[in-house]
């Protein structure tokens, strides 16, 4: 009886809310699903075409097609800014969780550029890679008394990708960085007092004690890393378009291409269903990865 | 820990390092936006010789800048009501009240959270240009542009979100049952629980929520990219590109745009930082 105590009126609470995920989200998923086996359009209604998006897809990918290098520089971009965000990250946490005064300024200069908007950044970054008046190039020569020459960064098809990953990583580093400082908060001081007192140096301490108690909280920016970065797209768009020659076009950017430029919306569907696909298996693989050997002390 | 002298210097130099790396470019993009087109196409320096305040007032003429920004404001602000809203009553029943498949229900909202954006970017796209009965569409769907370049259009499908309906429903569960048993005991509706006991303990979280939807909605750029092509419906994000053409880019008044963009967010951020290291530390340690 208890359980049918308050029926109507939870659905009158729910209603709304649930509402909306039913009709922005559940019946889009299964119309992507049905579009994906389409020709669509827009204009014409859909023609069934039964696997022949996926079948394309495929042969995009064993002919190296567009389709291809969109998944190499999506991965490109993942392993470019995952490692290199994720351990820069914890050295500084590292360094903030000193109990030092003013570190309550750096925290926040920290995470100025997190909430910043992407479209923002990346202008401004835009401006900085100019090759010919930009100021990394500036800086660069005349740290190298003229002996770097100015490089052409975006528009360089083989520096591209990596000016894109140097940008999103510095960026992004604030917000992984509270999150570990959250972690190592959670800490228990006396652990390392106890180690200390056994002889244990800085190094052992971080090795046996901090490392793997953080494990929780790296798997978790892990896996918020690897789904963030599979769908990155505002900064490809704005700095390079894709460009140039498709060296930093992305699974996203094609399916935005494909979907809103050339009107392709069910092959843009079977690209975002792969998309799915490479989300939930990066994320399985992070977690089984992470999972493994983690540690608990009392 | 106590720290030596030296070492406490050493932390502070490496930190500092670091900082001035972070708040280089936000400089520089205050400085170019502050200099002429002469200077800009010179060698580089930090201050403007002369100041040009005047790049202001030209960026905000370049476009419908404050047309812009008015929608950037309404955008941002509604979404930001109607999730604080919306999520709140899910949560509430999902926290508090019980009916049949409530775990089932619960379990769905958190599985949309896995879908990526992308995924139903295009049917939404299609619904809301065959929405019936909008934007000079007949009953069926057809003959207009349906809800595409209106603000239901861009509000509706982030109006509701299953992040915010997972935190409020922590955060409800953590608040004691005595006050609402002693309520309903005087015969307060459920409603009235939810809005005047539940609500007013919630501030905390609902302040949480609110900052993070609402500099969300400020920087969302692909979805008002999508829905808007009309300067009337575009917010700031799309609308910064006027100043880039194929061939020109005028870096001075796409800098003073940047910094009207930028402005308000850090603002918000600023003045509730204290609800958005805690909202991050809590989606964090969910994990």
């Amino acid at each position: 009886m208890k359980a049918a105590r308050h029926q109507p009126i939870a659905y009158a609470f729910l209603s709304p809310g649930l509402a909306l995920f039913l009709v922005f989200t559940v019946i889009p998923v299964f119309a992507a699903l049905y579009l994906s086996f389409c020709r669509y359009d827009v204009i014409h209604s859909p023609a069934w075409l039964g696997v022949r998006n996926y079948a394309r897809l495929w042969q995009d990918i064993t002919n190296h097609g567009v389709f291809y290098l969109s998944l190499r520089n999506t991965l490109q971009y993942a392993f470019g800014t995952i490692p290199l965000g994720l351990a820069l990250a914890l050295a500084l946490a590292l360094l903030l969780n000193a109990r030092l005064k003013g570190m309550g300024v750096y925290r926040t200069t920290y995470y100025l550029p997190v909430v910043t908007s992407m479209v923002a950044v990346a202008m401004v970054w835009m401006w900085i890679y100019d090759p010919s008046y930009g100021l990394l190039n500036y800086l660069l020569a005349r740290l190298s008394s003229g002996r770097i020459t100015p490089q052409a960064w975006l528009a360089d098809p083989g520096q591209a990708m990596a000016a894109i990953v140097a940008m999103s990583v510095w960026k992004g580093l604030g917000y992984n960085t509270v999150i570990y400082l959250a972690g190592l908060q959670g800490i228990p001081e006396h652990l390392y007092e106890a180690a200390t007192i056994d002889g244990a140096n800085a190094w052992q301490r971080f090795r046996r004690i901090t490392w793997p108690l953080l494990k929780p909280t790296t798997a978790f920016i892990l896996v918020v890393s690897v789904i963030g970065a599979s769908q990155v797209f505002a900064q490809v768009y704005v700095m390079t378009n894709g460009g140039p020659n498709n060296a930093t076009t992305t699974i996203v950017h094609q399916i935005f291409q494909n979907a809103f430029s050339y009107l392709k919306m069910g092959y843009a569907s079977a690209m975002a269903f792969v998309l799915f696909a490479l989300i939930f298996l990066l994320s399985l693989i992070t977690l089984r990865l992470t999972r493994a050997g983690q540690v608990e002390y009392a | 820990m106590r720290l030596s002298l030296t070492k406490k210097s050493i932390l502070h130099l490496l930190l500092a390092a670091g900082a001035v790396t972070m708040i280089l470019p936000f400089l520089w993009m205050v400085s170019t936006s502050l200099k002429p087109e002469s200077e800009i196409f010179a060698s580089p320096t930090w201050l403007p010789q002369v100041w040009r305040w005047g790049n202001y007032r030209a960026a905000m003429e370049a476009a419908a800048f404050g047309r812009y920004f008015l929608n950037t404001v309404l955008y941002s602000v509604l979404v930001t009501l109607s999730n604080l809203l919306l999520c709140s009553l899910a949560a509430y029943a999902f926290a508090r009240l019980e009916f049949r498949g409530k775990n089932v229900l619960f379990v769905l909202v958190l599985a949309t959270m896995m879908i990526p954006g992308q995924v139903t970017m295009v049917p939404v796209f299609v619904m809301l240009k065959h929405w019936p009965l909008a934007g000079g569409n007949d009953w069926l769907g057809a003959g207009g542009h349906g809800l595409l370049n209106s603000y239901p259009g861009l509000v509706l499908p982030a109006a509701v979100g299953a992040f915010g309906i997972f935190l409020l429903r922590q955060f409800f569960l953590t608040l004691p049952r005595e006050l609402e048993d002693a309520a309903r005991l005087d015969g307060c509706s459920e409603f009235g629980i939810y809005w005047r006991i539940i609500l007013p303990l919630s501030k905390p979280a609902l302040a949480t929520l609110g900052i993070f939807t609402f500099t969300a909605a400020w920087n969302e750029f692909l979805w008002p990219l999508l829905i808007t092509s009309k300067d009337s419906l575009k917010t700031l994000q799309i609308g910064l590109q006027v100043f880039q053409t194929q061939y020109t880019t005028r870096w001075d008044l796409l800098m003073a745009g940047t910094v009207v963009v930028t402005i308000p967010v850090l603002i918000v951020f600023l003045a509730g930082q204290k609800y958005f290291t805690r909202g991050i530390a809590m989606s964090g340690l969910k994990g």
